[in-house]
Order: C-alpha cells, then sequence, then structure tokens
C-alpha cells in the first residue's frame, strides 16, 4: 500500500512537471506547481513514515526493459531517506511560493522541479541496478537543468558544464559497479545481487567504484569541485534542494550498496570513506571559512558535513566488520541522525541565504552588513541555523557529532592497527572541522547580519513573504525539537542500524529524564532537553536578580571603540580580514595563497593595493594536469579523422580480429 | 531525603562556584601585586566592581541589536551551567549527568560564539579584531582539548566528568599519557582564557588584545556579567585539572555531609595552589606575539595527539 502510494505520488509529481509546460501562459502557474508539489512531497512523507504491514514491501512493474522489468522496494532504510527527501522537498516547495515568484524565467524552473523531486524518490525507491541508474541519471539531468536557469551568466554556464561532467563521471563509474556486482549472469535485481556470493577483489572493486560514483555526487573531496560552482548557481530552493537533500540521496546509494548489497564488510572498507571523509571535513570548512560568496560558503560546508557523514559510515563499517554490533550501530545512527540534521539546517541556510539575495541583490558577505536591523526576522532564523550547523548545544547538530565522537571513543577496542591508529587521525580532522566550522559562521553570521550595513542595498533590505519565513521557522523547530528530544530520533533510526549493521543502541525513551545514552549511562550521557532549561532558568534569574536589586536602566550613545570610532563603515572588519588568521595558520594545507603587496614610492600619490590569490591545489595538481592528458590524447586521435576509406577498413578489420582474439582467450 | 541533600549539594556547586569566581580573580590579582612588591587590591575588590557595575546604567551603542543585550546573558548562563556541571567538591551529583566532558566543552564553544557576535554587533574594528583572533584560537584550542578529552576517557573508559574523576582517585599511578595530556590541559588553559603569555587580562588599548577587544563596548550590568563569565570560565578549568588530574579529597555523592566538608577544603585549597601557580606564571613570562600563538595552541595539539596514540599503543600492548 505505502509502496503504490508512493510511486502514484512520482508520477504525479511527472505530471505536474508536463502541467508546468501546459499552463505556461496562466499567472498562476509558479504558485500551483509549488503547492502541487508541497501536497505530494507531503503525501510521500506519510508514505514513509505509515505502517506498512510488511517489513519490506516490493513490487515488480512492467516498465522499461522488457525482461527485467522495474523494481521497487520499501524498507526501512528507504523509508528514513524517502522522508528525509521529502521533508526537504515539501520546505523547499513552501518556500519557493513565496520566492519563486521573483523568478525572471520561470519556465526554465518549473518544469523540471518537480522532475527533479521525483527522480530523487525514485532513486530512492529503486530494487534493481537499471532502475536505480536510470532514476539517478534522470535526478543528475533535472538538476542539471535546473542549475542552468540563469544561464546568461558566464559563471552559472561554466558550473553546469563542469557538473555535467563529474555527473557523467559518476554515473560511469556507477554503472560498471552495478556490472561488477551483477556479474557475468547479470541479474542486476538488487534481491539477487545480495544474494550471488562475491570474489573478494570484487567487493574491492565495487567498493572503490561506489566511493567515486557516490561520492562525486555526494561532493567528498577530491571530487567536490563541481559542488560548489554548481549548487549556489541554481536559485535558492533548489540550491537548498541539491545541497541539503541531493546529496544525502548519495548517502542513501552508498549504504545501499555498501552495507546491504555488498554484503558482511572486511575491516578495510572502512578505510576509504573514514579518509576521504576527514579529507572531506577539512577541505571543506577550510574552503568555506575564506569563502565570500555567501552560498558558495554554505556548498562548501555541505562538503564538509558529507565528510562527517561518510567518517561516521566508515567507523560503523569497521565495527560491524569485527562483530562489534552496538559500536556499529552507534557509528551508524550517528550518521543517519546527521543525515537528517544536515537535511534541516542546511536547508534553513540556503533559504536564509535565498531571502538577503532577493532583498539586496547580493549574495557577497562583503557588500552586506547589519541585516539584523533591515531584516530582523530573517536575521533570527539564519542565527538558529548558524548555530544547529556549527554543532553547538543544545542545538542539533551538536548531537549527532556528540554521537560521532562517542563512536570513535570505543574504537580502541577494534583489533586491527591499521583502523586503529586510523581513528585518532580521523578524530583530530573531525575535531578540527567542527572547530573551524563554527569559526566559519561566526564570520559568515558577523560580517552579513551584524555590524553596519557596507552598502545602501544592504541598509535597504526587507524580511521576505510569509510563506519563506513560515517555512524557516518550521526548519528551526524540528532542529530544536531534534537537538532537545534526540532520544526519539534515534529511537526511530534503531530500526534501520537493526537491518544493516545486525545491533541497536539501547532503547533511548527508558531513560529516565529523556537524556541520550549511547552505551550506558555511566559512560557517556547527554541531556539536550535539560541543558536548554538550565541555560534558560540561569539566564532568566540572572537578568531578574539584576533588574531587581541592579538597574534596568540603559542609554544609547555613539559607539566607543577606544575612542577613534570612525564612522564609515569600511572601517569595519570585512570577511577576508576576518579569515586572514586562520587562512595564514591553517590555510597552507588546503589553498596556495599569494599576497601581492603594492606600495607606492613615497611621493607617490596612488593608492597602495593588497591583492590576494588562492589556488585550490586539488584542482591545480588533480585536474588540471587531467584535463591537459585529455586533451592531448584528443589531439593525438584527431589524426583518426583524417583517414583514407582503406585505412579506415583496415582499422575495422583490426579492431574486430582483435576483439575476436580477446573473446576466444 | 536523599534526593533533597542530592539537590542541596548540587545547588550548593552551583552557588559555590559562582561565589568563588571573582574572588579566585581578585586572589590571583593580589598574588601578582604582591610578586611586584606592590600592596594590590583586596581579594574581594572584584565583587565590589561587579556589585558597583550592576548598580550602573548601560551606555548602549546606537546601532547595537537584541542580540548585543541578549548575548551577556546568554555567555553567563551557558559558563555558569558548564562550571556547575564539573565536580568541585564531590562527584555524581544529581545533574551531573546531563552534559558529559564533551557537551561541557561545547558548552563552552556556544559562549565562545555568542562573545564573537556580540564583537561583531556594533561595526567597530577592535570588535572586527578580537572576534577573528578569538576564532582562530577557538579553532586551534577547541580540537586540542578533544585530543585531551580522548586521552583521559580512554584512559577512564567513560566521558562523564564525575566517572573519570571516580577511576584517577581509584588508580593513583603515573601515566605518560596522562602527563602529557595535563600539559596539553595547561596550554589550552592559558590560552582559552586569554592569560599571558597568550592575551593580557590586565590590557586595555592595544592592539594585541583579543578578549577585551571583543567586550570594548559593554558597560554597566552587561559588562559585569561577561567579567563574571570570564571568571567562572577560569575557576571551571582550575576544577577541571583538579578533578581529572588531582582527585584528591573529591567526596562521593551518597558520602555524607563530612567527607563533603573535606572536599570543600582540598577544592579550595587545590584553587589557592592553582591561582598561585598561575600567578607565578603570569609574572615570570612576557606575552607572546599574536602569530607565535598557533604554535603555541599548535603544541597542545600535538601533545594531545601524541597522549591519544600512546594511550593506544599501550593499551593494546
Amino acid at each position: 500500500m505505502p509502496l503504490y502510494l508512493a510511486l502514484t505520488c512520482v508520477s504525479a509529481l511527472l505530471a505536474v512537471s508536463v502541467y508546468a509546460i501546459l499552463d505556461r501562459r496562466n499567472h498562476d502557474v509558479s504558485r500551483n506547481v509549488y503547492r502541487l508539489c508541497i501536497g505530494l512531497c507531503g503525501v510521500l512523507f506519510l508514505a514513509a513514515v505509515m505502517p506498512r504491514g510488511a517489513h519490506v514491501v516490493s513490487t515488480a512493474l512492467p516498465l522499461g526493459l522488457p525482461w527485467i522489468g522495474m523494481h521497487f522496494r520499501i524498507d526501512v532504510l528507504t523509508a528514513f531517506f524517502l522522508a528525509v527527501v521529502n521533508l526537504g522537498g515539501a520546505a523547499a516547495s513552501a518556500y519557493a511560493i513565496g520566492y519563486g515568484a521573483h523568478e525572471k524565467e520561470p519556465m526554465r524552473v518549473l518544469p523540471f522541479y518537480p522532475a527533479f523531486l521525483a527522480g530523487m524518490n525514485l532513486v530512492v525507491l529503486a530494487d534493481d541496478a537499471f532502475t536505480f541508474l536510470v532514476a539517478w541519471e534522470f535526478m543528475s539531468l533535472a538538476s542539471w537543468a535546473l542549475v542552468l536557469t540563469h544561464h546568461h551568466e558566464e559563471e552559472n554556464r561554466r558550473a553546469g558544464f563542469v557538473y555535467l561532467l563529474m555527473a557523467s563521471f559518476g554515473g560511469f563509474a556507477l554503472l560498471m559497479a552495478f556490472g561488477v556486482l551483477g556479474g557475468v549472469g547479470g541479474a542486476y535485481d538488487f534481491a539477487s545481487i545480495r544474494e550471488s556470493t562475491k570474489a573478494g577483489w570484487t567487493s574491492g572493486l565495487v567498493l572503490a567504484l561506489a566511493i567515486v560514483g557516490m561520492g562525486s555526487k555526494a561532493g567528498l573531496a577530491p571530487l567536490h569541485i563541481w559542488l560548489p560552482l554548481a549548487h549556489p548557481a541554481a536559485p535558492s530552493h533548489v540550491s537548498a534542494l541539491m545541497s541539503g537533500v541531493m546529496t544525502k540521496v548519495a548517502v542513501y546509494g552508498f549504504i545501499r550498496v555498501v552495507f546491504d548489497l555488498l554484503g558482511p564488510p572486511a575491516f578495510w572498507w572502512s578505510v576509504e570513506p573514514m579518509t576521504f571523509g576527514a579529507a572531506s571535513a577539512l577541505i571543506g570548512v577550510l574552503f568555506a571559512t575564506i569563502q565570500s560568496d555567501l552560498k558558495k560558503l554554505l556548498a562548501y560546508s555541505t562538503i564538509e558535513n558529507i565528510g562527517v557523514i561518510f567518517i561516521a559510515l566508515g567507523l560503523a563499517l569497521a565495527f560491524k566488520a569485527n562483530g562489534m554490533a552496538l559500536p556499529a550501530a552507534l557509528a551508524f545512527t550517528a550518521a543517519l541522525f546527521h543525515v537528517f540534521n544536515h537535511s534541516l539546517f542546511k536547508s534553513l541556510l540556503f533559504f536564509g541565504a535565498g531571502a538577503v539575495l532577493n532583498a539586496s541583490g547580493e549574495r557577497s558577505i562583503e557588500r552586506l552588513g547589519g541585516l539584523i536591523h533591515s531584516m530582523p526576522k530573517t536575521a533570527f532564523l539564519f542565527l538558529g541555523g548558524c548555530v544547529a550547523i556549527a554543532a553547538l548545544p543544545p542545538l542539533n547538530g551538536f548531537v549527532s557529532e556528540w554521537l560521532v565522537f562517542q563512536a570513535i571513543l570505543l574504537s580502541p577496542s577494534l583489533p586491527q592497527w591499521t583502523v586503529k591508529l586510523l581513528v585518532p587521525a580521523v578524530g583530530v580532522a573531525l575535531a578540527l572541522s567542527a572547530a573551524l566550522g563554527a569559526g566559519c559562521y561566526i564570520r559568515a553570521y558577523g560580517i552579513a547580519f551584524l555590524g553596519r550595513p557596507r552598502s545602501e542595498a544592504a541598509r535597504q533590505a526587507h524580511d521576505p513573504d510569509r510563506w519563506s519565513l513560515a517555512t524557516m521557522a518550521v526548519l528551526l523547530t524540528l532542529c530544536l525539537i531534534a537537538g532537545l528530544l534526540p532520544g526519539l530520533l534515534i529511537d526511530t533510526i534503531s530500526p534501520v542500524a537493526k537491518d544493516f549493521v545486525g545491533g541497536r543502541m539501547p532503547t533511548q525513551a527508558e531513560l529516565s529524564w529523556l537524556s541520550i545514552a549511547p552505551v550506558a549511562e555511566s559512560r557517556s550521557s547527554y541531556n539536550g532537553l535539560l541543558v536548554f532549561l538550565f541555560i534558560l532558568f540561569s539566564a532568566c534569574s540572572a537578568r531578574w536578580v539584576i533588574h531587581k536589586f541592579g538597574t534596568a536602566r540603559s542609554r544609547r550613545a555613539p559607539a566607543w571603540d577606544c575612542g577613534y570610532f570612525e564612522t564609515s563603515p569600511t572601517t569595519q572588519y570585512t570577511g577576508s580580514s576576518f579569515a586572514q588568521p586562520i587562512r595564514r595558520t591553517l590555510g597552507v594545507i588546503a589553498f596556495s595563497v599569494r599576497e601581492r603587496l603594492d606600495m607606492p614610492v613615497p611621493g607617490d600619490t596612488r593608492a597602495a593595493r593588497l591583492s590576494v590569490e588562492i589556488k585550490d591545489r586539488i584542482f591545480d595538481y588533480l585536474y588540471a594536469p587531467l584535463t591537459r592528458a585529455v586533451e592531448s590524447c584528443a589531439a593525438g586521435l584527431n589524426i583518426l579523422s583524417l583517414l583514407t576509406i582503406q585505412e579506415y577498413l583496415a582499422l575495422v578489420f583490426a579492431a574486430l580480429v582483435f576483439l575476436l582474439v580477446l573473446v576466444a582467450i | 531525603m536523599t534526593l533533597l541533600f542530592n539537590l542541596m549539594a548540587q545547588s550548593v556547586q552551583m552557588l559555590l562556584v559562582l561565589a568563588l569566581a571573582p574572588l579566585l580573580i581578585g586572589y590571583v590579582r593580589k598574588l601578582k601585586a604582591r610578586l611586584l612588591r606592590r600592596k594590590g587590591p583586596p581579594i574581594i575588590q572584584p565583587w565590589l566592581d561587579l556589585i558597583r557595575l550592576l548598580r550602573k546604567e548601560v551606555v548602549l551603542a546606537e546601532n547595537a541589536s537584541w542580540l548585543y543585550r541578549a548575548a551577556p546573558y546568554l555567555i553567563f548562563a551557558m559558563i555558569w551551567v558548564s562550571a556547575a556541571l564539573v565536580p568541585t567538591f564531590a562527584t555524581g551529583l544529581t545533574f551531573s549527568w546531563s552534559a558529559d566532558l564533551i557537551a561541557i566543552i561545547a558548552l563552552l564553544g556556544s559562549a565562545r560564539f555568542f562573545l564573537a557576535l556580540a564583537g561583531m554587533d556594533i561595526g567597530t574594528s577592535f570588535g572586527g579584531i578580537g572576534s577573528s583572533r578569538e576564532a582562530m584560537f577557538g579553532s586551534l584550542a577547541e580540537p586540542a582539548m578533544m585530543m585531551i578529552v580522548f586521552t583521559v576517557s580512554f584512559v577512564a573508559g567513560t566521558t562523564q566528568l564525575s566517572e573519570i574523576a571516580a577511576y584517577m582517585a581509584g588508580n593513583l599511578e603515573l601515566r605518560a599519557s596522562v602527563g602529557m595530556a595535563l600539559v596539553a590541559l595547561l596550554i589550552v588553559a592559558i590560552a582559552e582564557n586569554g592569560r599571558i603569555p597568550v592575551d593580557n587580562p590586565a590590557t586595555h588599548l592595544e592592539l594585541t588584545m583579543v578578549h577585551e577587544a571583543m567586550v570594548l563596548e559593554y558597560s554597566g550590568r552587561y559588562l559585569a556579567l561577561i567579567e563574571l563569565a570570564s571568571a567562572l570560565k577560569l575557576l571551571l578549568y582550575l576544577s577541571l585539572i583538579a578533578c581529572v588530574f588531582f582527585p584528591v579529597g573529591l567526596a562521593s555523592h551518597d558520602a555524607g555531609a563530612e567527607a563533603m566538608m573535606i572536599g570543600l577544603c582540598a577544592y579550595v585549597l587545590k584553587l589557592a595552589i592553582g591561582g598561585g601557580a598561575l600567578a607565578l606564571f603570569e609574572t615570570s613570562t612576557a606575552k607572546m606575539r599574536i602569530f607565535r600563538v598557533p604554535d603555541f595552541l599548535g603544541a597542545g595539539l600535538m601533545l594531545g595527539l601524541l597522549a591519544t596514540l600512546l594511550v593506544f599503543v599501550t593499551r593494546s600492548l
């Protein structure tokens, strides 16, 4: 029942796409499309959470390739991700009712938007390799079209090109991964793949291909270069979907292949996700810290969060391989918890950035400032999102990081030295990225929302419409609930962990005072609700005591600033000056910075200039040589297009003989 | 009856840290003055200053926002709560399980987050300098702190502070890893509290100031709250060092009033020794250049990492 309901909704989403094209002359088409999307995402969310009767429901529809058909299935993992995808989808659609009205070319968004949602849902529902890949490519292409919404800008066209390249590369890797999984027999439905026995080299190869394929979509370093270009290029509600939701679909794909289809893991499987995860976390956060484009900053921070998720998944693999069910469940729960959290606060932050962009026309924080006065409601909601994503208690980002740390603290009992020595290093990376993340969001919020406006546009900005504000408020409330009552979510994830890593965390609802304890209360426990109430109580009582026995008087006056107060807003700290200490101390690892100071000689009246050039080492040392190699190969092969007919025939004959010999061997 | 007693012990701890924190600051100042052969203000001077500040009206900058006005209360509340969760004279108090060591550190991180934002709210250049540097220190000090947490919790098998203290009190032996963690914690504590050689708490109007630059615009009751919060933070770090590395005399929560009195005396004694060491250290070194601080903190981070690895290696041998 829920499966058919879900499939009906997906087809309805596709129908909405068609409707958007047919009804394009109508002024209300944008509003109607987004309303329909909210409804359908809502129903899909219900289909995910409603009782399924059986543990797993599956069906095969006679579509697609005639001898295979299309298989669909809902199990606990699918249900969880279905809920995440559609919660994000519904939020983005609700936000877009207001936001989408500002779109200048709505026909470049409306037909693709429901199709994108449908694609993501189909990936999660797919139960055979063919359906999975078709849905995957559908999702990629729909999002590619959305990235090109504002195709008049050169930068966006380039983003679209890079995205298309990386998406096809990733899709190619996945095609090979499923090819190897399906084997020569070609049983491509997941049920047969699950039951087939895999040789040792197969699992290694599939794991590597899955990391490349899923990682390129999720934004795992070093395959992340397209993400900070493509995510910000799309309209903000689509950016939120791509960052908050589509990356999670890639995480789903990784879990499905590695935890489910590949069978029981070996301990060395954990090395790749942990290493790449740690690298992504660090690279993502360092680049986020130096970005001045608000949406790019958020996109880089997505890379960091994906890194955290992959670290947790790697830990889960290591524990599962050694038969340690409880720690594995803890790490796996942490990963899924972070998936849920990140989809909430990243959407919230992108919505906030979209509201700022709409109100001021600015994406660069260097020309913003003082928005807390001109956009007070957005400023409050964005602050909530910043606190959540900076992993600060009592909001939800902290809970998932805390769970990952607790999982790391259980690692000394792992028997293998490789993993044992890798885990502390990963722990440092995680701690560093958490701390840098907080600094990054201090900078983002402090420069864009606090201080004095650096441009007229920032001074005149205003809060967005009620739909946008309400959506952001709902997301923040969800963040707060997940932060204060994490036990609820952990218990919801428990069945998934039971099925996929073979263990479950202790039932949190049974603990007193709604606190959470991953292993035992004597080992570690955290109670977000109580901490929050303590803080609230202390702050309020302090205020009451001071106002009662001290004074409550205050007076406005010009700022003091040690007596040097300068009224020009350009004397404020800028985003790049704020990031300078971090760029100088930690930046050398990730990027090469060249600072050039052009100082006129005394007597010369022209202004001095400091120019800073920041380069991505990964791009310089990995992608640039690759591009050059591809180009020189292409140039070399160019002679093939200038052969005579005899030479072509000879070439075809040689190729045929070669292939026949290959088959014969 | 037990519950009542436990609740009472918890509230005694909350009020105790609040009362002691400014006295600790006064004591360190007095000692420093005596070491410089000055007479120095009385030990209760910080309390007198605070009371005076609380009675004064606040002068707000013209474009101060609500965040600027809410931040002092939030910062104070967060630090007070975390200081009250660190065992001082007794372990296992009623609410000690509501946050473990990682959560306490993260709470301090939240306080730092809001303090840095408050520094940027007015839009002055000094505020920006302070916040930017605080963010840099924080991004190195926090991972170092996490490594220390890793070390002690690998040794003790838990991240609950009360349990760690109980384990350390029960297994008194010298461990190289714990020693390294202690040195790292001292480095972190000096940096986090803005003491010499990282920052000078007595400074004003200096281009190298960090903490003072952020709170430059605050006055009246807001300034009082922030001063109180920073005093509480110093007390918190001293209590943390005392309870993890020198858990002598710590009473258990069910040990009765007598043991708690002994614990209290031991605690005050430990604070006196810690404060004395701090004063001695501060008078004997000079402040370092701002860009040498990352090296200093990096040393703390590396020590912490080394300690963690050492625990890993020795545990499995």
